[in-house]
């Protein structure tokens, strides 16, 4: 048995009278009216994201050299990959460690800047300007120039070291310190990340700091009750974005592992991926070592495909975990 | 109102019709390719090449100009500075715009081209020219530009690996003539080698595999290893030249002070092709390197007083010095090119006319491909470019054959090499028999 309960928007569609045909034939007329004005938007996201989205989805089961036909092989690459490809675990590790490393110091570093500057009673806008600078650096001139600074035998920073009687590590050269190395590079670039936070931390309604500073609030709870949840959302856009660019992170593991190994390959040549010992390859190096210098654009796929998936696991967790674009007081 | 609703359909409109402009653009279709034209029509063939120097892009200008003087229906529209990835896409993609001859820096990819057949085999071409390519090209060559019988590339022009040595730390050791075998070698290295602290004020050699052209491949050719059985399988795990390679060199690294100090001390180098260059600076006293390092060194300021011999073999192989590793420039037709008989015109006077290899040969300091262009007078008489001629000339010299992943099996066996310098791998043949089975499932899946 059951029991109609009868609501505004039912009632409405109840007093609805059924469509003619001649107010169909105008709903038609709407749809494609709107779909013409969608149209160029459409094609776009069908040509530049649905298309190459499932045509790597397909290439993945085939065997394609980029020249000939691609060849279906089941699920011949994926055990490639997963099982004989000697890269890529090492690259998924690293991946994963930058993914949770990386991101995490910079969104400290990020708000700490942030938090800086706007606090500073004088000087403000120099600070702004010099911690910005460094993310307007083209990532490859940026990656040369840590290398150069931190070159174990020839760089200032281990002179400096040396001089104060501290160990100088092998930096990009080391495999034990090349991810930390990098990660001191994105954070010397975290310009980007302070200025969302400048940005958010300026609409934190002041009253909030003033009734908590009389209700007895100290700094430390001031800044986990009123500040952080806040800037909730902020928080939750920099940790989505920055999974994803980590990611996709390829110029300067890559630049940095070549200029180090001293092993900069001609055109068309392989070198050695992710010098020293592996420690800096990412996937997205896979992608073009497998796709574009091995020639097998099937594998490179596979690959392409687990970045898709591992990109869509984390941006979908975080977001339903945090409802982070809301904040949690919405 | 009318007008409202006209003008909303006039944008819809011009929004489809602007889709359709953008669909339509987008598909394009590649040209057919075929040996049906007449090579003495008037055409204009497409060659793309990767010279970008100066000097390099008056040289093949030059190499151009005369082929269109004794060829005067057939332009040739060079490209210049085109990179690898450039031409896999062209040669992907076809359509009028792409190339007709291609040439490439790296012989790495011959194996895939071949495979592929973007590259047309040349074999029938130098049939019907009357090209002999056993009588006109060496050995080392010709196997470098073709892959499991196809010789869909030719050589233009190549380069010989040898021993550069400083003559003044030589005299200043007391060392007279080159080494002409490994432990030869191992004493001068170790003779001209001075610590200072824990670093050095002079090396006798970088023999660390990433001490730039130190690679194992390059270093296993004075052993003339053999890396693939007949049947294409992976030779490594059971070539005994390609293991005392690996033990040869260990072994020096241990003489010069170990892994972690030579690394070190590598870490002071500037870049390889510059002016900071080790040997050029005076941090090491011999490299391996090819002939272009004498033309470098002799445009260049440095005050490095040089000598060139070949590269030193082992001691159960001191019949064969004299040998050295072989690469090169490789050319090649593509497929999809419609006018291939002109093409195979322009790259048959590349590659086998004596006079035009011996003069961009001259003209940009690299060994010439031919054996007519090796012997000619016409060749620069520089006495270290002329030990670089009979390296090349050499019966023994050999190269690393190609294969149809881009040399994938050159970088599991230089990875291999990491770990046995730096002690991380110890038992050598384990790695070597993983090696051999991580190369054959690697071509498995390219092929």
């Amino acid at each position: 048995m059951t029991t109609t309960v009868s609501t505004p928007a039912t009632a409405a569609r109840a007093a609805k009278p059924k469509s003619s045909p001649q107010l169909r034939r105008r709903h038609r007329r709407e749809l494609l009216r709107n779909l013409a004005f969608l149209s160029p938007w459409l094609l776009g996201t069908g040509l530049f994201f649905l298309y190459p989205l499932v045509t790597t989805f397909w290439l993945s089961f085939t065997h394609y050299d980029g020249f000939t036909s691609p060849v279906r092989v089941g699920t011949q690459n994926w055990k490639y990959v997963f099982q004989d490809y000697p890269f890529f675990w090492p690259a998924l590790r690293n991946t994963v460690w930058f993914v949770i490393v990386l991101v995490s110091l910079r969104l400290v570093t990020g708000l700490i800047l942030g938090m800086t500057v706007i606090n500073v009673k004088r000087g403000s806008s120099v600070l702004r300007t010099i911690f910005y600078a460094p993310y307007l650096a083209p990532p490859v001139a940026a990656t040369l120039a840590f290398v150069f600074l931190l070159n174990p035998g020839t760089g200032p920073v281990n002179s400096i070291l040396g001089k104060l009687g501290l160990p100088q590590p092998g930096w990009f050269n080391d495999p034990a310190w090349s991810k930390p190395a990098l990660t001191l590079l994105a954070i010397w670039g975290v310009g980007d990340l302070m200025v969302i936070f400048m940005a958010a931390l300026l609409d934190v309604p002041r009253e909030l700091y003033e009734a908590a500073e009389l209700d007895g609030a100290g700094a430390v709870r001031r800044f986990r009750h009123i500040t952080l949840p806040t800037l909730r959302p902020i928080l939750g856009f920099a940790v989505i974005t920055g999974v994803i660019a980590t990611m996709q992170y390829y110029t300067e593991p890559l630049v940095a592992g070549q200029v180090a190994s001293g092993q900069i390959g001609g055109s068309g040549q392989q070198v050695e991926p992710g010098y020293p010992a592996g420690s800096t390859l990412t996937l997205p190096q896979l992608v073009y070592n497998l796709g574009f210098q091995r020639f097998d654009v099937g594998a490179a796929c596979v690959v392409a495909v687990v970045l898709f998936v591992l990109s869509m696991a984390f941006a979908v967790v975080l977001m339903r975990r945090g409802s982070v674009f809301l904040g949690s007081h919405e | 109102m009318t007008t409202q609703r006209r003008l909303i359909r006039r944008l819809a409109a011009t929004g489809v019709i602007a889709t359709l402009a953008v669909s339509l653009t987008a598909c394009f279709g590649s040209s057919k390719g075929g040996a049906n034209d007449d090579p003495n029509a008037k055409v204009t063939i497409t060659f793309w090449h990767g010279w970008s120097a100066p000097n390099e892009v008056k040289a093949i200008q030059q190499t151009i100009d005369g082929f269109e003087k004794a060829n005067p229906n057939i332009t040739v529209k060079a490209v210049g500075n085109i990179t690898d990835d450039k031409i896999n896409q062209a040669l992907r993609a076809g359509g009028p715009n792409a190339p007709d001859v291609v040439s490439s820096f790296t012989t790495d990819n011959v194996g895939e081209f071949c495979n592929s057949h973007v590259f047309v085999d040349l074999a029938p071409f130098m049939a019907k020219s009357g090209i002999d390519p056993e009588k006109t090209f060496p050995a080392p060559q010709l196997a470098y530009t073709a892959f499991q019988g196809d010789q869909c590339t030719l050589p233009l022009l190549s380069d010989a690996y040898g021993l550069y040595y400083n003559k003044d730390m030589f005299k200043a050791a007391g060392i007279t003539s080159p080494p002409k075998t490994f432990s030869e070698f191992d004493a001068d290295a170790v003779k001209l080698t001075k610590t200072s602290g824990d670093t050095y004020s002079q090396l006798g050699f970088m023999p660390l595999y990433h001490g730039y052209e130190s690679t194992i491949t390059h270093f296993a050719a004075q052993s003339s290893p053999t890396y693939f059985t007949a049947d294409g399988k992976s030779n490594v795990a059971n070539d005994p030249p390609l293991t005392s390679t690996y033990e040869w060199q260990k072994s020096l690294v241990s003489k010069l002070g170990g892994y972690a100090k030579l690394d070190k001390y590598r870490t002071t180098f500037g870049d390889e092709f510059s002016n900071n260059n080790p040997f050029m600076t005076g941090q090491v006293a011999m490299a391996l390197d090819g002939e272009w390092r004498g033309g470098m060194i002799d445009d260049s300021n440095s005050k490095v007083d040089y000598g060139v011999a070949p590269f030193p073999v082992p001691d159960d192989q001191a019949d064969q010095y004299g040998k050295g590793y072989i690469t090169g420039t490789i050319v090649g037709i593509a497929q999809n090119s419609a006018k291939q008989n002109a093409a195979w015109e322009f790259v048959k006077y590349l590659t086998t006319d004596t006079d035009a290899v011996v003069n961009f040969a001259n003209a940009i300091h690299n060994v010439p491909s031919t054996n007519a262009a090796l012997a000619s007078p016409n060749l620069d008489q520089n006495p270290a470019f002329q030990t670089f001629i009979q390296i090349a000339q050499n019966q023994y010299s050999n190269t690393t054959p190609s294969s149809p992943n881009g040399g994938a099996y050159q970088l599991t066996l230089q990875n291999l090499g990491y770990g046995y310098e730096s002690g991380k791998v110890t038992d050598l043949q384990a790695r070597l028999d993983a090696a051999a089975k991580q190369i054959d499932t690697d071509i498995a899946q390219a092929q």
